[in-house]
């Protein structure tokens, strides 16, 4: 079996996402890879070294420098014509592209993997993660999106596929990238940061919020992640969400500060390593996942945290 | 301009899922069902557009068994002008959610389809996208802000913060947490929802196979955590943090 993934990269680096689609690709047959961009020819050189990568294809064209849906969908559905499956990380991009892929190739995606367990069966969240479901596919060819916490990465070294140019089609011209209001951050990124401070509504305010979790996060060298109810309520900004219907993540030590654990924020953090948690209300129910809890206040808990760290 | 909206009857979000013992699913006898969030989102901005002058017609679309209804009644309740329900006893996956409603948007040849970017039953995220995808339409997934002109503008809630595409209409849009918060139904628009016309369909009369793609082999709850301990004090916070090599 051959197995495409569309490698997730903003123009000159690689996103760490794409390095456990490989593995998990890897468990389906021989892995190629698909960078699509404009003048991506350097992430294609980038993408034929990663360990377990057997061939690069590389479409290149204005067209595709945004990675719009409407232009990629058709270069991988042509491709696919000599592959057997095509995977992509679970992540924005991923979700966007992937099942238009697959309504084109008239095939049921399987969303969100959490294991491969035959060419065919795989196992997958549903409710939010209150349930996993094992599924087959009876499709010839298969759409797959990976969760990507929960396979290893593959090594960015080690690998010397050979890179192929392939046709990039036309422009769609159905769509134009407008802009990228990109958050600003000298801090690791959640999906890929090994600790994540995060704050819940008990934070009370923006300022609050960041004039406590920053110098935390500074202190440790971590990411910092947010309850949904922080976000709604505007503390930080929606790419700092972690849960469900925001970013899956799985550091090595996840501290929870003010947030109850309400089931869609559990699914997005319950395979970090260690989960730490700070609470006020002892009943939270956050303290029923948590390796290690305080019970406290976290205005006076953050602060003495930050300076004895 | 007609809007199309899709909605779907799950599990109400407040509900915690409960695994069947026989693991062949999740147990929906005498569960509160409601309308999707996202979905409940996607009215709501289809009513905005409405309001704004923009949009003239509301048609409110579900895929499901019968009492699918009271979603779509729901929906009128909101500010829906009318409704389909294709109604099926079946499990549909988003693939043939997206073919029925391809053929249904072909029928009334909507400016603009708006979605719940994902239910939270089944969690795929891929109905919009695989619509758009049918239709040869371009697609605005994860929208925060939508404005339509003669196109449409949509900010997009992505990894790395926020990005805008504009879109050729028509267009399809998938809504995300932040675009805006529903209204309640008042009682007299519940009233008057009533009365509201729904017609009935079945997938059959769009010629569309329902059969699934994807089988369940079993389902089973996800490997609890156990509770771990609680510190006294901060100190003891740091030196746990120490132990575990994270802090210098």
């Amino acid at each position: 079996m051959s197995v495409l993934i569309l490698v997730e990269h903003d123009g000159s680096h690689i996103k760490d996402a794409t390095l456990p689609t490989v593995t998990a690709a890897s468990q389906l047959g021989e892995v190629h890879v698909l960078v699509v961009g404009n003048n991506a020819d350097g992430v294609a050189q980038a993408a034929a070294k990663i360990a377990g990568v057997a061939k690069v294809h590389v479409a290149n064209s204005p067209a595709l420098e945004h990675q719009l849906a409407e232009a990629v969908a058709p270069v991988v559905a042509r491709l696919m014509e000599g592959h057997d499956a095509f995977v992509a990380p679970a992540t924005t991009t991923g979700k966007n592209i992937a099942p238009r892929v697959a309504a084109l190739l008239d095939v049921m995606q399987v969303t969100d993997i959490l294991s491969v367990e035959g060419p065919d069966t795989f196992t997958r969240p549903i409710y939010a993660g209150n349930a996993i479901a094992t599924v087959k596919s009876k499709d010839a060819k298969k759409v797959i999106t990976v969760r990507t916490t929960a396979f290893e990465k593959a090594a960015a070294d080690g690998g010397s596929a050979a890179v192929e140019q392939v046709d990039a089609g036309g422009d769609p011209g159905s769509s134009s990238f407008v802009g990228l209001e990109a958050s600003k951050s000298e801090r690791p990124e959640l999906t890929s940061a090994k600790v994540i401070v995060s704050g819940g509504r008990a934070f009370g305010s923006s300022e609050q919020f960041h004039a406590l979790l920053d110098p935390l996060a500074d202190k440790l060298g971590a990411g910092v992640g947010a309850s949904r109810a922080a976000v709604d309520a505007g503390y930080a900004p929606n790419d700092y969400q972690v849960g469900q219907t925001g970013k899956i993540v799985a550091p090595e030590v996840y501290i929870a500060i003010g947030i109850s654990g309400a089931i869609q924020h559990l699914a997005g953090m319950k395979d970090s390593k260690t989960i730490i948690a700070i609470n006020k209300d002892e009943e939270a129910p956050i303290f029923q996942v948590a390796d290690i809890g305080l019970v406290g206040d976290l205005f006076k808990i953050v602060p003495e945290l930050t300076e004895k760290l | 301009m007609k809007l199309l909206v899709a909605v779907k009857r799950v599990i109400d979000f407040n509900v915690k899922p409960r695994v069947k013992m026989d693991g062949s699913g999740v147990d929906l006898a005498n569960v509160k069902m409601s309308m999707n969030p996202f979905d409940e989102i996607a009215v709501e901005e289809a009513i905005r557009l409405k309001e704004k002058g923009v949009a003239t017609e509301i048609v409110a679309v579900s895929i499901g068994p019968a009492k699918a209804q009271e979603t779509l009644r729901t929906a009128l309740a909101m500010g829906a002008d009318r409704a389909i329900l294709v109604q099926t006893d079946e499990e549909v996956e988003p693939l043939a959610v997206a073919k029925i409603l391809a053929k249904i948007a072909e029928e009334e040849q909507p400016g603009l389809v708006i979605l719940g970017k994902q239910a939270i039953d089944d969690d795929n995220n891929a109905t919009g996208q695989m619509l758009a995808a049918l239709l040869g339409w371009p697609q605005g997934t994860f929208a925060s802000k939508i404005e339509v002109s003669d196109s449409a503008t949509v900010t997009r809630e992505v990894d790395g913060g926020l990005e805008t595409v504009k879109l050729k209409l028509p267009a399809v849009v998938t809504t995300d947490l932040r675009l805006n918060e529903p209204r309640y139904a008042s009682l007299p628009n519940i009233m008057k929802a009533k009365s509201k016309p729904l017609a009935t369909k079945s997938p059959g009369d769009y010629g569309v196979d329902v059969a699934r793609r994807l089988e369940t082999l079993k389902v089973v709850e996800p490997a609890k955590r156990q509770a771990g301990i609680k510190v006294g004090s901060v100190d003891e916070l740091v030196e746990r943090l120490h132990g575990l090599g994270i802090a210098k």
